[in-house]
């Protein structure tokens, strides 16, 4: 289901990236890039170097070569927070969202960074610090409305179902309008129903906001449903890169999926 | 200037002018560093064993030193009177087992950290209720004289205080490594969940580690209380022990022994040198900031793993 | 029935993230403030101020200052009694420094020194959590009093070597030192309270507040949504060691008025821990509340057994409140960890349904 707004302007270029650690080679030279508006997949084994390369693509992990280029801007090393500045956020394969805040507050986290008064005005809770925290209330719940998740607003994620807490940290990475979504297995554990909500909120989140996404996931037919192109790793070595299509027909990725027969 | 003179080039010339004054320092330092290493041994294999950060290991030691000060004092003789103490360390361990760890499985280390800050207090009290708070004389038979040695002044208390710390080290780090029990160990350390699930019995593992690391605490409290009598500033070392388990690494036995050697000799010789340019005392705090030093440069201890974050 | 939200709507998201959203949370606390102003001063005396009331208030401070390091933003410190030391020293300098400085202009100032030096011993938290943490402050604990008992500057080289409170006045009113009134100190420290109680409230429930919370909860998450973690760290060991240190101004000049660095040892700096566990990690009002019983349970304990015909020695005493206090600590750490403020809570949620339950 390609999406209308993909077009062809790269939005992140990730040239000849290597990762390792200590003597464990995550990732080698690995190429590939997003355009802006599409939704593209990372598909692989466990231990192909998914996560990893979403955590060096926001900074978390450091390549030791190779460069990222986001927005025409080109880094080598940053430090984890600039990369949510410049536009990108993410959720986790393991949900990390703030277990002893509520729903409200987490999403409310996410838009921290647009958040600008100092610490005087917040003590007072006065002036700017509580204009923008009305303004960016709005913003939340216009999150916690397109994700249906008005009844759980006030309360501490830690009790919620695993389900609805997926749900929040997609909501806490939506609240930061990034340019790039970085979803790691955002339908892990879900049974179908949920994962048919999560596909439409991807697809809407896509589809209505923009926003480019990069995902990882295990579910064949999702990925091979709603992404527009699909990267395929293994070992940390890149087999495949093109449309569903072809990479469905690709015999490396038949290979590593089914395994090769030895003669 | 003078100043300067005093911390860059004064300790120095003093150092080459006596070096067999230095060499008494640095081997005054070994023996206090032992001391330290055996509380921190404690520290370490509460540690290891139940991810618990034993505050109270320092009360442990003045509680088992009391005990046993106490019991001789009512005429106990030695040999039963430790056996008796040991028995009472058990009991403790058994105690704490059964008040508090089973009530905080799978808690957060720092909830688990503040509840052994409680127990620290407790033992104070009761220890102190039970036997009084006064310093206490102790004398277990060690030899306690003084000799020369290659024009050194040496202690013979010191020396066996030395070799029994030494014993103890090498026979936990064997029981660590090699029985089936020492695994275990390290397997409830890692995850108290996983390790419950492969069917290693949580709570005898926790007596087991707890009743081990009150023997230590009794060692340590026998040498120290010899040295320096039975009192309540036996609580003190405790504190001193974070340091080395910051150099040493919260995990690894060598580390605990290497951590306290550093920080004992660094001590006495930072104190006899350059303490007189600060006003001396400096004994109370330089631990710590060495410690804190280390951290910035290696968060991870001398021994331990380097830390490999994932999400 | 009569403690219940229902049928309050809140028709703006202003109203709906006022400081007490609820209208009986705001008698509550209307008629606690009529109780410390009117009500206490009217009835309490000397002995009440001077033993009770104003060492609580100032504890409270201090509790109010560790619950925001290590109850939001979740670093351990051992280095309380050091923090308020700096608020003591620098209030001492300045004051004999600057005689006709306003008092009540140099307690805060003070706070800002105790702020920066909390911004010092807060760098290690960038690279080293949990109980390494609580070592490095242990250093901060032991360095700084070593430093204000070994130079005689920071006592201005009196032998005696302690800081005593100069008499000084505001509006012609005496606040500090020998005849300053129990009744002006109570309502200084009362006013700091109060100002530091509201204003760390707004903080913790605003933005500075979640990046504290969320650092706590789960510091990796939090760097890559864009929460830098040395600003937010630092952030919460200035405004901790900021109340820590105004509250160690308090301690000395509003209540004991002299003291040597031995007032501000690590004792101290368990005391107001234990303040922060009993009343509730990542609470305001239980870090008063927590305050509240750590001070008042020893009073009771010295009290009480005399009362039904018991007489227990001091020094016994002494080891029966450690006991006790180390009991208390194990027990809500297990069955509450979120302390007296968690219980409120209950009692809170209980309080909707009652006396009606259906």
């Amino acid at each position: 289901m390609a999406t209308q707004h993909t077009t062809e302007e790269v939005l992140l270029d990730v040239k000849g990236i290597s990762l390792s650690f200590g003597g464990v080679k995550a990732l080698s030279n690995i190429s590939f890039d997003v355009r802006k508006g599409e939704i593209r997949a990372i598909i692989g084994p466990n231990g192909a170097g998914k996560s990893s390369m979403l955590n060096c693509i926001n900074g978390f992990y450091h390549p030791q070569e190779g460069e990222i280029t986001f927005k025409g801007e080109t880094r080598k090393q940053m430090q984890t927070h600039k990369a949510a500045e410049q536009g990108i956020a993410r959720t986790f394969q393991n949900i990390a969202l703030f277990s002893g805040m509520s729903t409200l507050d987490n999403i409310m986290t996410g838009r921290n960074l647009k958040m600008k008064a100092n610490v005087f005005w917040q003590a007072l809770h006065l002036g700017p610090a509580r204009r923008e925290e009305v303004e960016h209330r709005e913003v939340a719940e216009r999150v916690i409305d397109f994700l249906e998740i008005e009844q759980i607003r006030k309360t501490p994620v830690g009790r919620l179902p695993y389900g609805l807490q997926k749900r929040v940290e997609l909501g806490r990475a939506l609240a930061a309008e990034p340019d790039l979504l970085l979803l790691d297995e955002p339908m892990a554990g879900m049974n179908h129903e949920e994962k048919e909500d999560m596909c439409r909120y991807i697809l809407d989140v896509n589809d209505q906001l923009g926003t480019t996404i990069v995902l990882i996931e295990h579910d064949m037919s999702v990925v091979m449903d709603i992404s527009d192109r699909v990267v395929v790793l293994d070992y940390g070595r890149m087999l495949a890169d093109g449309t569903p299509d072809v990479v469905r027909t690709n015999q490396d990725v038949i290979n590593a999926y089914l395994g090769v027969t030895h003669e | 200037m003078e100043f300067l003179e005093s911390i860059f080039i004064l300790p120095f010339l003093d150092i080459a002018d006596s070096p067999i004054f230095f060499l008494e320092v640095v081997i005054s330092g070994v023996l206090a560093g032992v001391m330290y290493s055996l509380v921190a041994l404690g520290f370490v294999l509460i540690f290891k064993a139940s991810g618990v950060f034993n505050f109270a290991q320092g009360a442990m030691v003045l509680f088992a030193a009391l005990t046993l000060v106490g019991l001789m004092e009512q005429g106990v003789p030695i040999f039963f009177a430790i056996l008796i103490t040991m028995a009472v360390m058990v009991l403790l361990a058994i105690l704490i087992e059964k008040m508090m760890l089973r009530h905080l499985v799978n808690q957060e280390g720092i909830i688990l950290f503040m509840a052994t800050i409680g127990l620290n207090f407790i033992l104070e009290g009761v220890g102190q209720i039970a036997w009084g708070s006064d310093v206490k004389k102790l004398d277990v038979g060690l030899p306690d004289k003084n000799f020369e040695y290659g024009g050194m002044l040496l202690n013979t208390l010191d020396l066996s205080a030395a070799l029994i710390a030494a014993i103890m080290v090498t026979v936990l780090a064997l029981f660590f490594q090699y029985t089936g029990t020492g695994r275990a160990l390290r397997a409830v350390a890692d995850d108290h969940q996983a390790a419950m699930s492969v069917g290693i019995p949580l709570k005898s593992i926790w007596i087991i580690v707890w009743s081990v690391a009150g023997f230590v605490a009794l060692v340590a409290g026998i040498l120290w209380g010899t040295k320096a009598g039975v009192q309540f500033s036996l609580v003190l070392i405790a504190l001193k022990a974070l340091p080395v388990l910051i150099l040493g690494g919260f995990t690894s036995i060598p580390g605990a022994i290497i951590g306290g050697l550093i920080i004992g000799v660094g001590e006495k010789v930072v104190e006899v040198y350059w303490g007189p340019a600060f006003g001396g005392a400096i004994e109370g705090w330089f631990a710590y900031m060495l410690a804190l030093a280390f951290l910035m440069f290696r968060p991870q201890g001398l021994f331990g793993e380097k830390i490999i974050e994932r999400v | 029935m009569f403690y219940r939200e229902a049928g309050q709507f809140k028709t703006t998201y202003e109203a709906d993230q006022g400081i007490f959203p609820i209208i009986q949370d705001r008698w509550f606390i209307a008629i606690m403030l009529v109780i410390s102003f009117v009500v206490i001063p009217y009835f309490a005396n000397e002995y009440w101020f001077q033993a009770v009331i104003i060492p609580l208030y100032i504890y409270a401070i201090a509790a109010i200052g560790l619950n925001i390091l290590t109850g939001y933003a979740g670093q351990v410190s051992l280095g309380t009694g050091a923090f308020m030391a700096i608020g003591a020293y620098a209030t001492y300098k300045l004051c004999t420094a600057f005689p006709d400085l306003n008092i009540l202009i140099v307690f805060v100032m003070s706070g800002l020194f105790s702020a920066g030096v909390g911004i010092i011993f807060g760098i290690p938290s960038l690279r080293i959590k949990g109980f390494y943490l609580a070592v490095a402050t242990l250093a901060a604990q032991f360095f700084i009093l070593w430093l204000f008992n070994k130079v005689g500057w920071f006592y201005n080289n009196n032998p005696s070597g302690t800081i005593t409170a100069p008499p000084r006045e505001v509006l012609g009113i005496m606040i500090t030192g020998p005849n300053a009134l129990a009744i002006t100190r109570y309502y200084v420290v009362l006013s700091f309270l109060v100002v530091f109680a509201l204003a760390a409230k707004n903080i913790v429930r605003g933005r500075i507040g979640r990046s504290w919370m969320a650092i706590r909860d789960m510091d990796i998450a939090a760097e890559i949504i864009g929460i830098e973690p040395l600003k937010t760290k630092l952030m919460a060991f200035a405004i901790s060691s900021f109340y820590c240190g105004v509250a160690g101004a308090l301690y000395i000049f509003c209540w004991l008025g002299s003291a040597e660095t031995e007032a501000f040892d690590i004792n101290l700096s368990f005391l107001i821990l234990f303040m922060i566990i009993v009343g509730g990690l990542g609470s305001i009002m239980g870090s008063i509340m927590g305050a509240a019983f750590i001070t008042l349970l020893p009073i009771f304990l010295t009290n009480f057994p005399p009362m039904i015909g018991i007489q227990i020695a001091s020094d016994l005493a002494k080891h029966l409140e450690e006991i006790i206090f180390g009991v208390l600590i194990v027990f809500f750490l297990i069955v509450e960890p979120h302390g007296l403020a968690r219980l409120w809570q209950i009692v809170k949620e209980k309080l909707r349904q009652w006396p009606f339950p259906y």
